[in-house]
């Protein structure tokens, strides 16, 4: 029960919140009921394809596909991973940490992580039809070296104990 | 409509696994379910989070946050409302088409949206369970800041 503890206490923030600014409260009550629904909804087949991921991908294979020294093919099967990809961000992390157990490159994850958050395809398609063509395509062109760019540079800041640190805790659970 | 090819592929994968292999199926489907079970009070909060935030920040605070003649104070506003706010692309595109169309420049709306998918406030709590503070802080402002060299280059693009 203690790991519920903040969820209590930011259910009582917005309680109090409610009781002394009723529409603003009952509308941030309102939003997060919609997002439970949501998470709800598209949860749970991203946390069933991450225990078939753990469970049929042997490590070795994973190690050769996408670990250190897999190279360009590396990086592109992790932007594409990333890309075909439902679902918002945080679920992500969890994802990764599977990755990771696998044996997937510290930059590798990164890149992965990148494409998660700004070039999913069905959004990119849903973002041509609102904001046009030439809005999508400029920020998919420029968000790709960005998300390399970005890996790189954490991978390179973080030093190896930092990053061994991280692998060691994806391990736990 | 992504989310139900999502149902379509999983279950298509999970049949093929227990095909071949109920004992490895049951062990996948609790592993997933152990690592929902892990990470299930932070999502709660970033949801909870996500509630009250979206409550002050409606469209109509957000544009006259970034609204016309708000120049580069509006850029930094919208890459900072991108970055604390969660909505999903659904919702995020046509708000951003609305804004536009309310007198929003394009500037501002790329900051806003390149801000909002790679930036998460709110999701850091999941985050550093898995990456570590260092690592999230790094990584979060590293996506601020290229949320400005998107919204330039958006700029240079769009005119």
């Amino acid at each position: 029960m203690k790991k519920y503890l903040w969820v209590f206490l930011t259910l009582i923030c917005i309680g109090i919140l409610t009781v002394l600014n009723f529409p603003v409260g009952s509308k941030a009550l309102s939003i997060t009921f919609h997002s439970f629904i949501e998470m709800l909804f598209i949860i749970p087949p991203v946390f069933i394809l991450l225990g078939l991921l753990d469970v049929w991908v042997p490590r070795e294979r994973m190690v050769k596909y996408m670990g250190n020294g897999s190279g360009l093919k590396g990086v592109l099967l992790s932007l594409f991973i990333g890309s075909a990809a439902a679902g918002p961000l945080y679920a992500a992390f969890p994802v990764s940490a599977v990755l990771m157990r696998k044996g997937t490159s510290f930059f590798n994850v990164m890149v992965f992580i990148g494409a998660w958050s700004t070039t999913k395809i069905p959004m990119i398609l849903f973002e041509i039809e609102s904001l046009g063509a030439a809005f999508a395509i400029t920020r998919l062109l420029i968000d790709i070296p960005g998300i390399i760019i970005i890996a790189f540079l954490l991978s390179k800041i973080c030093s190896k104990e930092e990053i061994k640190d991280i692998y060691e805790g994806a391990e736990k659970d | 409509m992504d989310s139900y090819l999502l149902y379509v592929i999983t279950m298509v994968l999970l049949l093929l696994s227990f095909f071949k292999d109920r004992e490895k199926t049951r062990i996948a489907i609790k592993k997933g379910w152990k690592a929902f079970e892990n990470i299930l009070p932070e999502f709660l909060v970033v949801i909870l989070f996500v509630g009250a935030v979206l409550a002050v920040l409606d469209p109509q605070t957000i544009s006259k946050l970034i609204g016309e003649d708000s120049g580069l104070t509006g850029v930094v506003s919208a890459a900072l409302v991108g970055s604390v706010t969660l909505i999903p692309g659904f919702i995020a595109f046509p708000t951003a088409a609305l804004l536009l169309r309310a007198g929003a420049g394009y500037m501002q709306i790329g900051a806003f949206i390149s801000a909002l998918m790679m930036v998460g406030v709110v999701t850091m709590p999941v985050e550093i369970k898995y990456f570590g503070k260092k690592m999230t802080i790094l990584r979060n402002m590293m996506a601020f800041i290229f949320s400005f060299v998107v919204a330039f280059v958006i700029k240079k693009v769009m005119g």
